[in-house]
């Protein structure tokens, strides 16, 4: 039997097709469904209202919920954009061997591989009241008294953030800066340019679909997350997520719902700004 | 050597912007893997030690504590349904990637759809894919398992990534050598088998130890998807709440131990077929070039 080449394509996407459209494209929509359900604070029934959305857009919690978040998301992404960039930069540019390449390259992406929580909770006894860091500290006589900010605080969330989410901005720039013809770079050397414009005119404008990439990972990350900003900061401080948790948890689900697709917009509409500004499309269908 | 090193730019004088992102790499480094190091030293604590520096002497105390079931709960349980779910979604993630990646080096119509949907769920926020599968489960009135509806929410995610690292192992793909296989009357069955699969092996293998890790450690995307047997990340998180002893460090020296075991043994085999195919190429190069001597 010989099958025509459409329909072997649609056989073999097809998996993949029915797993991402049974377990995300109906939740998506059964999300949407759920948050115009009607909640009377106890049990949830089935209706058309907007009232989980007009108490969302009344409550003076959710406006500062999303400044505190995207407060984090800015924040992170700063830090991770310039991390991420400047070792992307000395792998690529300045490890000359390729073996010792891969090997640093490696030694980045391995505790990609590792779990999150994990990495999250190995800060405490870091940066804990009686933590290495203030010991440290205390021991070489810079401080006298233990610094208290350290843990507990949106300090340690952004320190936890871009340790776990810094890798996400890393592999994509990674990988757009080793694609660049070299041949370019030594052209602009010979013309006399200086290393800052090779960097401006040449690296950066060649690596931006790594850093849009990178860029969209890592914001979506800190604005999906619920647990990193609910330990790290010692339930001082909250995101939209862990809001949303809370109520999951108390079994409100129609307002959950309704916090969870403004949550998507918000976060959707960020996408598609770094999208207008960069088309990474090209760089993933390649 | 000096001379010849002097006329080429390329192997010049290192700059000074080296050695100061060097440093800098260094440190990031150090900040990776500094904190990760000083869990698993304290997961050695003493009996009486706790849950930070200085150690109470060493023993594996903690280590048995998480055995009893009553103090850490289910830990044993958790363990093995999170390495089976692993494995499973390692399974189902290369054989749908590796025949999604190879459908899309078709043009067919409604592949873009296809793509962004992929694309969007690698990006969607993981706890929002948690509880959308979580409530379709309710509106259906099904029972949320490990096995059903964690494992439908960690392929939405393991999916995605099979899918890009596929993209990226088959453009590089010659498809002389399918055609080669097609001249010497080889059916699709063989080609696949003999051809294909053979020479996007290594890239088979990182799809693989993405689908097993994603899915060993994922948290968000398993919390409200799991049903009433944990897997193993829920329980580090339950711990977190409630345990405050080295026990907690125990567990995450325990699963970090289990995911680099996993890591060595996918890098090692792609380094070591990578290594039989130089030596294999190798010969032959030497014979050519030994017949034109």
């Amino acid at each position: 039997m010989k099958l025509s080449p459409t329909l072997s394509s649609y056989l073999q996407v097809a998996p993949m097709a029915l797993v991402l459209l049974l377990f995300f494209g109906v939740p998506l929509l059964v999300v949407i469904a759920f948050s115009f359900f009607d909640f009377d604070g106890i049990s949830t029934v089935p209706a058309f209202v907007w009232t989980n959305y007009q108490e969302l857009f009344a409550s003076k919690v959710t406006l500062s919920l999303y400044f505190q978040t995207v407060y984090f998301a800015v924040i992170v992404w700063a830090i991770t954009l310039v991390i991420g960039f400047a070792v992307a930069y000395f792998l690529v540019f300045h490890v000359r061997n390729i073996i010792w390449q891969m090997a640093l390259f490696l030694l980045c992406t391995v505790p990609f591989w590792t779990s999150n929580i994990i990495r999250m909770i190995s800060w405490i006894p870091f940066l804990g009241r009686n933590g290495i860091f203030n010991e440290a500290l205390l021991k070489a006589g810079l401080i006298q008294e233990p610094l208290e900010f350290l843990l507990f605080s949106d300090f340690a969330v952004i320190v936890a953030y871009v340790h776990l989410f810094t890798l996400f901005m890393i592999v994509p720039i990674f990988n757009s800066m080793a694609r660049i013809d070299r041949a370019i770079i030594e052209a602009a050397v010979d013309a006399g340019s200086s290393r800052a414009r090779i960097i401006w005119d040449i690296v950066i404008p060649l690596s931006k679909t790594g850093i849009a990439l990178g860029s969209i990972f890592v914001i979506t990350l800190v604005m999906g997350d619920f647990f990193v900003v609910k330990v790290m900061s010692g339930s001082h401080t909250a995101s939209v997520a862990s809001a949303m948790m809370n109520q999951i948890a108390m079994v409100q689900y129609p307002p959950a719902a309704a916090s969870a697709v403004i949550l998507l917009i918000i976060v959707g509409l960020m996408v598609a700004a770094i999208l207008r500004i960069v088309d990474v499309r090209k760089e993933l269908v390649r | 050597m000096a001379g010849a090193g002097a006329g080429h730019k390329e192997y010049g004088k290192r700059p000074w912007t080296f050695y100061a992102l060097a440093a800098f790499f260094t440190l990031f480094v150090l900040f990776l893997y500094g904190p990760m190091s000083a869990i698993y030293i304290l997961s050695f604590q003493g009996p009486t030690g706790g849950l930070t520096f200085p150690m109470q002497g060493a023993s594996l105390h903690w280590f048995t504590a998480l055995f009893e079931q009553q103090r850490t709960g289910d830990f044993a349980g958790a363990f093995t349904r999170s390495i089976t779910l692993a494995l499973i979604v390692l399974s189902l993630t290369v054989a749908f990637s590796v025949l999604a990646g190879l459908g899309f080096r078709r043009r067919f119509p409604g592949a873009s759809l296809v793509f962004y949907l992929a694309v969007a769920s690698l990006i969607m926020p993981g706890i929002l894919v948690g509880l959308g599968v979580g409530l379709t489960f309710q509106l259906f009135e099904v029972q949320t398992r490990w096995y059903l509806s964690a494992l439908g929410a960690q392929l939405t995610w393991t999916l995605p990534f099979g899918l890009l690292i596929m993209f990226a192992v088959l453009s590089r793909f010659n498809r002389a050598y399918e055609e080669a296989g097609r001249d010497l009357g080889a059916s699709n069955w063989q080609i696949f088998w003999m051809v294909v699969v053979p020479i996007v092996v290594p890239g088979i293998i990182g799809v693989a130890l993405f689908g097993f890790t994603l899915s060993y450690d994922e948290f968000p995307r398993s919390l409200l998807t799991a049903g009433a047997q944990n897997t193993l990340p829920m329980e580090i998180w339950a711990m977190t709440t409630n345990v405050t002893s080295p026990a907690l460090y125990a567990l995450g020296t325990v699963t970090t131990l289990v995911s680099f075991v996993v890591i060595a043994l996918a890098l090692g085999s792609i380094a070591l077929i990578q290594r039989r195919r130089a030596q294999r190429v190798l010969p032959v190069e030497q014979k050519a070039a030994g017949s034109q001597a």
